[in-house]
């Protein structure tokens, strides 16, 4: 074990401004709902003021862009669109080094991610789909694929930046024009994405960016003027706005919650096999819709495993998310931080047996230390509901069939990880696991080339690669 | 001489390839286009719904993961049987729905050569929409298509034999399985269809064929949770946003229908092979 020096990133490099402001029709304007202060989680300290949307405002920037969409954006040759998306890119890109800060201020995660992941996916995604801004008849989707209009797209809190990445570039290469609206507790980087796409020149309506709480979002999912709705969130949302826009028409792609599982056969190679569940639940202080939150053991190699998962987790340093040695950052909200307790409880209430990491936790600010719960039933909370936290379950298995069978009980399917040597057995897994992305001998690992998005109560559509494209072109 | 008295034929549903009756108990009368008498039909029940769902999840397991040449050759072979019973489905489609004799052969052979055109698909629409993604690491990663599970179908109420083959064949081309409402007040083909499919090597489960009233089944099967996805294609106009509504209760993935039914004559696309299917994406690290 060794002693770390803090290694803070500077806050200054954020430009972190008192008051930030929505960004409707290429303008920043006030917006007429009620300011939100958005507030540090590792601190509790307010970040600033952010304007927010309300009804009226929602409804002029779907005018916007549909204006925008009708006027240009819509009619602009593909080649032209192109060059605004990857003119993003590149500005994404200039002014990495301040969204990853300004990112790991306002979400809590450490700086080593938003530096290292989320920045760099975000400016990648907007490089990978303004190519196919002029190459859509080749995406074999049909042979005239048009646009669908005005998008409305709703985001989470997780990956504030890199989903709107994930929303928006795609909507932009197919010729749409969007309305965001980002999550009430991170609405930061996407206003400095709005300042990007203002200094790229993109025309005005194109890119509406609307701070606001889910009244805001649902305002915007049920306005009569959106021809796409695209949601990032929690199953239980996913499904009131799959409601909501029933009998509309609109075109709805959802990528929800998940609780996946990730199997570990008695031939893997255990030292990296631990590598990869501490990724697959720690990354992100778990929260990520993907994580490997269920961990299938083989019974045979349960105990060695665990005592290795122990040992590794205790080295994990949690804390100040500015550190540039800090691996688990802050929960994202006293809210986040309740849940993911009240869980936690339940787990124990409901016999499994709880292991935390002894890490020392900062005094203020949202945190939970590393959780690993052994003896857990299928039957449990914590083995069928989505913890959103640095939380994991253990479960075990004897056979393949049976590790199948105990993944693929879960009404969502998301994602799923399998760990072994064998190549044969990696590919009998990947085949039957029901679940829209499967990470073998490795776990969260995204590209915009490689399709992503869930199985049953996971949601449908995809997110990046060719599949993605279907998501925004009328086909 | 007399002329000799035919024997007529009981029109029963087609679940986990079984012709039981309805457990109801219930029928009703099928008219042909000018009212005149047909047969009786059996009028299936919320317990038929989920009786057909159960044989419908117990199939989908073998058939999903039957090869696709598999899949495509049984497909084949249920286009060879309908040729061999061309008259009979001749007569019964122009009876309910009043075609004349040379539309309902028309439409019998765009029905047979839809059953062709779906079987070559199943081995070729994973090249079509798979992908080797070229991600940025040292990775291998690849997305394959794969099929929903469980789709409720709602069969066009107009046309009885080549609407209901347009929307049955491209989902179980795929590797679903599914339950079918029949056409309400033309269901006689879909059951004789369900006899070809019985006689043919399409594993029983696969396609279960419901016939009575759509309005009544089609809630069941839009909220049931063992059902991955609906086609709206023959709803009540009236009942395609409650049914649609439903079906978010458990996130189902719904085609919805068009404000008139198409036409089912044009050469098909691959629209409906896409609507369901879901896309997997695999990754595994590259090293020695």
């Amino acid at each position: 074990m060794w002693e770390y020096a803090p290694a803070p990133e500077s806050r200054d490099i954020a430009n972190l401004r008192p008051s930030y402001r929505m960004f409707l029709d290429g303008e920043f304007v006030e917006g007429g709902g009620e300011p939100l202060k958005t507030v540090n989680p590792a601190t509790e300290e307010v970040l600033a003021e952010v304007s927010t949307a309300n009804s009226s405002d929602v409804d002029k920037a779907v005018k916007a862009a549909r204006r925008a969409h009708e006027r240009v954006w819509g009619r602009m040759p593909g080649a032209e669109r192109a060059k605004y998306i990857f003119r993003i890119a590149r500005m994404i890109a200039e002014r990495a080094r301040e969204l990853a800060v300004l990112e790991s201020l306002d979400n809590g995660k450490p700086i080593r991610e938003s530096r290292d992941v989320d920045v760099p996916t975000a400016s990648a995604h907007f490089f990978y789909h303004a190519g196919w801004a002029d190459k859509l008849g080749y995406a074999g989707l049909g042979p005239d694929p048009r646009p669908l209009g005005v998008a409305g797209q709703v985001i989470p809190w997780n990956f504030p930046l890199l989903m709107a990445a994930w929303k928006i570039a795609p909507a932009l290469a197919c010729g749409n024009t969007v309305v965001l609206k980002p999550a009430e507790t991170t609405p930061l980087t996407a206003l400095v994405l709005a300042e990007i796409v203002q200094q790229a020149d993109l025309p005005p309506g194109v890119v509406n960016i609307l701070p606001g709480a889910g009244d805001v979002g649902a305002e915007l999912v049920g306005h009569a003027g959106v021809d796409k709705v695209a949601f990032t969130g929690s199953t239980d949302v996913g499904k009131i706005i799959q409601r909501t826009v029933a009998g509309t028409g609109k075109k709805l792609t959802l990528e929800l919650g998940g609780k996946a599982a990730n199997v570990v056969f008695d031939d893997a190679p255990l030292d990296q096999a631990v590598e990869g569940i501490v990724n697959g639940i720690f990354f992100n202080q778990g929260h990520v819709c993907c994580a490997g939150s269920r961990l299938l053991v083989q019974e045979s190699v349960a105990d060695e495993l665990l005592a290795k998962l122990h040992a590794r987790v205790s080295t994990l340093r949690v804390g100040d998310p500015l550190d540039k040695n800090t691996d688990v950052g802050a929960i994202n909200s006293r809210e986040q931080l309740d849940k993911i307790t009240s869980l936690v409880e339940s787990g124990e209430a409901e016999g499994a047996q709880r292991w935390t990491s002894p890490c020392p936790l900062p005094e203020k600010g949202f945190f939970f230390a590393p959780t690993v719960f052994a003896g857990v039933s299928q039957a449990m909370r914590i083995a069928r509901e989505e913890i959103f936290g640095p939380v994991l379950s253990v479960l075990t298995f004897r056979t393949p069939d049976e590790a199948v069978a105990k993944a693929n009980n879960t009404p969502y399917g998301l994602s799923a990880g399998i760990w072994t040597d064998k190549g044969s057995r990696i590919l009998w897994m990947a085949d039957r696991l029901r679940a829209g992305v499967v990470w073998a001998n490795t776990f969260n690992r995204f590209d915009p080339t490689a399709p992503f998005g869930g199985y049953q109560e996971s949601g449908f559509g995809r997110e990046g690669g060719r599949a993605g494209l279907e998501a925004y072109l009328d086909v | 001489m007399s002329e000799r008295l035919t024997v007529a034929k009981t029109y029963k549903l087609y679940v986990g390839g079984k012709f039981p009756r309805s457990e109801s108990g219930r029928s009703y009368p099928v008219r042909d286009a000018k009212g005149g008498f047909l047969a009786n039909a059996a009028q299936a029940s919320r317990k038929d719904v989920r009786e057909a769902v159960v044989a419908a999840r117990k199939a989908f397991g073998g058939w999903s993961g039957a090869t696709a040449y598999n899949r495509g050759q049984v497909l084949y072979r249920v286009a060879e049987l309908l040729e061999g019973r061309r008259e009979q489905f001749v007569a019964e489609t122009s009876a309910g729905e009043g075609a004349n004799g040379k539309r309902a052969q028309a439409g019998v052979d765009a029905a047979i050569d839809r059953w062709v055109w779906y079987a070559g698909w199943t081995d070729k629409i994973a090249t079509v929409l798979g992908a080797a993604n070229p991600v940025a690491g040292p990775y291998f990663s690849f997305s394959v298509p794969e099929p929903t599970g469980v789709v409720g179908v709602l069969a066009p109420q107009a046309s009885s034999l080549l609407g209901l083959v347009s929307v049955l064949a491209p989902a179980i081309a795929t590797g679903n399985t599914v339950v079918v409402v029949a056409s309400q007040d033309r269901p006689l083909p879909a059951i004789t269809l369900s006899e070809v499919l019985a006689t043919s090597d399409v594993p029983g489960g696969v396609v279960n064929i419901l016939t009575g009233r759509t309005a009544e089944l089609a809630p069941w099967l839009a909220s049931h949770a063992d059902v991955n996805a609906l086609d709206l294609t023959g709803a009540p106009e009236s009942m395609s946003a409650e049914l649609e509504r439903s079906a978010a209760g458990t996130v189902k993935r719904v085609l919805r229908a068009r404000p008139t039914e198409p036409d089912w004559t044009a050469p098909p696309d691959i629209s409906r092979l896409r609507a369901f299917l879901e896309t997997k994406t695999v990754w595994h690290p590259k090293g020695t």
